[in-house]
């Protein structure tokens, strides 16, 4: 009780140096727990994402890219796939699923991407969770100008059911570049917190036949997302596309090709780490400076406590305990500056890829990272504490007569 | 019995250019439970070291001060701060209060470290020394006068056998400093503790019975020695 005494009041007599430092701390605390939860979150999410589908067929080409752009729907086509490609694999006794798609074109910056209705139909948004519509819509019809829209695009443009709107050529929003047709919108998709949420979808027939794109390769598609009966069905179509053929990639499996984003994204990571590890280092040392200059104004105080009593074991306790009580304070402040980042960051992560990212969802890092900086900020303390337990009493009371 | 008795207290402190320095060489001194002795003495003859040895905050080069039976010189400081917070109440001329505690706190942070907080014992000794409406007040707060009687309150919470007062009305206008005088009197025979004070005042010096003079007692104090 009188060690709390103590360094409340300590703490409140130094109120302003006590608040900056407990604030360089909940920066340094909010930031690391943020690198980590974001690092591991997205890992987890991201892989998670792809549980509808075990695999994708496209072009020859970096297995990477093929699953971004047709899954994550980020990147450019590696290259086109000829329909009779995807009818082949379709009718494989290995594949309990294939749903062609074909990109190429936006509206508004929004990705368009042409499939067939069983995309909705038979496949999942995430594993054991359908595509549903907003009530009051249907799914498009082939051969009509009809489109579903993804719920971010819609909530986004405004857009609902009965509304058209025409295309642009390309991935990237050229107002030069309008498409003449026109289509109509039929259904708003429920969020999925899906990648499927940032996308506008028409008939793949559409997306083919639209006006000013080659005839050449019209019935071509950009990939094929596959379900596949088992695992050894993945191993077999491995070997006969990627190892026996030289025209197309087979990506499989997909947490394997997503892992490899996130190793390519490894030295960022680190960076985060040591920005945060760093300001950690600076936090505690603005601890120990804070608390070490308050000691010369202090030294009469603690004389005075001694010539009372007060053992050197407690000065020294009072100390620690204000370094810790300090980075404490840090900590509960560092909470609300995570939920503030990853607020921001996983917004940001929604808004360019539709995957969404739980701020509040539980990570030993949320107690491990605290924990280790309260710990940091009771190391911060020993030397000023060493200063403290070393006051000479009599020195530090009046002056001698 | 004698609550207090020094033989052979010795203490030097070296001087920047390395010279030892006698400060205190007291061949013999008693003081008995309940006794008030003031101890005269001019500035420079070693009264607060003198003090401070009796208290354990300082130790003695040499020589023995047993106070309630324990032999301070022997003692741990652990041992050292724990006799001195069950025993002694320390008066300072410049008060020593702690600025960022109340008042009641002061008092109770004076007991914490002896026989523990006793928050109604401290507010009836705050009542006591005129300041029972003044609980919740900041040193800065109060006049010099009430900031004395806080640390005679202080001093005295733990009904120490022993009260040191380091020239207690040093700071005190002159009847500020005999109402202070008074009650550190009254309440050291209130409470049955004995009382060395010092001072070099005469007319604090004349209140009192029995009357020693630091500048005979102690031998240091004839080198003249400016401390």
């Amino acid at each position: 009780m009188i060690l709390w005494l103590l360094v409340r009041r300590s703490l409140r007599q130094h109120l302003l140096s006590t608040v900056v430092t407990a604030l360089s701390l909940a920066l340094a605390g909010g930031l690391l727990m943020s690198v980590w939860v974001v690092k591991r979150q997205a890992r987890a999410t991201f892989t998670g994402q792809t549980g509808a589908w075990d695999a994708v067929l496209g072009a020859r080409g970096a297995k990477l890219q093929l699953v971004l752009n047709a899954l994550f729907h980020l990147e450019a086509s590696p290259g086109n796939v000829a329909f009779s490609d995807f009818q082949t694999l379709s009718s494989n006794r290995l594949v309990a699923l294939a749903v062609p798609i074909a990109v190429g074109d936006n509206y508004l910056g929004y990705r368009i991407v042409g499939t067939l209705t069983n995309l909705f139909t038979e496949a999942e948004a995430a594993p054991g969770r359908r595509f549903r519509l907003v009530a009051g819509g249907r799914w498009f019809e082939d051969g009509y100008r009809e489109a579903v829209v993804g719920s971010f695009v819609a909530q986004r443009l405004g857009l609902k059911p009965g509304d058209t709107f025409k295309p642009y050529h390309g991935l990237n929003f050229n107002p030069k570049e309008q498409h003449e047709d026109e289509y109509v919108v039929t259904g708003i998709l429920e969020p999925s917190n899906t990648p499927a949420d940032r996308v506008l979808w028409i008939p793949l027939a559409g997306l083919q036949n639209m006006s000013g794109h080659a005839a050449a390769t019209a019935s071509d598609v950009s990939a094929v997302l596959v379900k596949l009966r088992s695992a050894v069905a993945g191993q077999q179509l491995d070997m006969l596309y990627n190892k026996q053929g030289d025209r197309l990639t087979f990506a499989w499996p997909l947490g394997t090709v997503l892992a490899q984003l996130f190793d390519k994204m490894g030295w960022f990571d680190q960076v985060l780490e040591l920005v945060a590890y760093l300001v950690a280092l600076v936090a505690a040392g603005s601890v120990l400076a804070s608390i070490y200059n308050s000691l010369s104004a202090r030294r009469r105080d603690l004389a005075i406590l001694r010539a009372l009593g007060a053992r050197r074991i407690l000065v020294f306790a009072s100390i620690i305990l204000e370094a810790s009580s300090i980075a404490a304070f840090g900590m509960v402040l560092a909470w609300g500056l995570y939920a503030l980042i990853m607020g921001a960051v996983s917004a940001v992560i929604r808004a360019q890829t539709g995957v969404v990212l739980d701020p509040w969802a539980w990570d030993p890092v949320l107690i491990i990272a605290p924990l280790a900086l309260v710990v940091l900020g009771a190391l911060a303390g020993v030397l000023p504490a060493i200063k403290a337990y070393s006051n000479p009493v009599a020195e530090n009371l009046a002056p001698e007569s | 019995m004698a609550l207090l008795e020094i033989e052979n207290l010795r203490k030097s402190f070296r001087t920047p250019c390395g010279q030892l320095l006698p400060v205190v060489d007291v061949p013999g001194f008693r003081l008995n439970a309940g006794e008030q002795v003031a101890l005269s003495g001019p500035s420079g003859t070693g009264k607060t070291t003198f003090l401070n040895l009796i208290a354990g905050i300082l130790t003695g080069d040499s020589g023995r001060i047993v106070l309630d039976g324990q032999n301070m010189t022997t003692l741990s400081e652990p041992d050292r701060d724990r006799h001195r917070a069950a025993v002694i109440g320390y008066i300072f001329q410049t008060f020593n209060l702690l600025q960022g505690f109340t008042c009641l706190e002061n008092v109770l942070l004076g007991m914490s470290f002896g026989p523990g907080a006793d928050r109604v014992h401290a507010r009836s000794l705050l009542d006591r020394v005129g300041l029972g409406d003044r609980l919740d007040y900041f040193p800065r707060q109060l006049s010099t006068g009430q900031q004395q009687r806080v640390a005679v309150a202080r001093a005295l919470a733990n009904r120490p056998k022993l009260v040191l007062a380091d020239e207690p009305t040093g700071n005190l206008d002159p009847t500020n400093a005999a109402q202070a005088l008074a009650l550190i009197r009254e309440l050291c025979a209130e409470q049955g503790s004995a009382l060395l004070l010092v001072s070099h005042d005469p007319a604090v010096l004349a209140s009192f019975p029995r009357r020693e003079s630091l500048a005979t007692l102690n031998q240091a104090s004839r080198t003249e020695v400016i401390l």
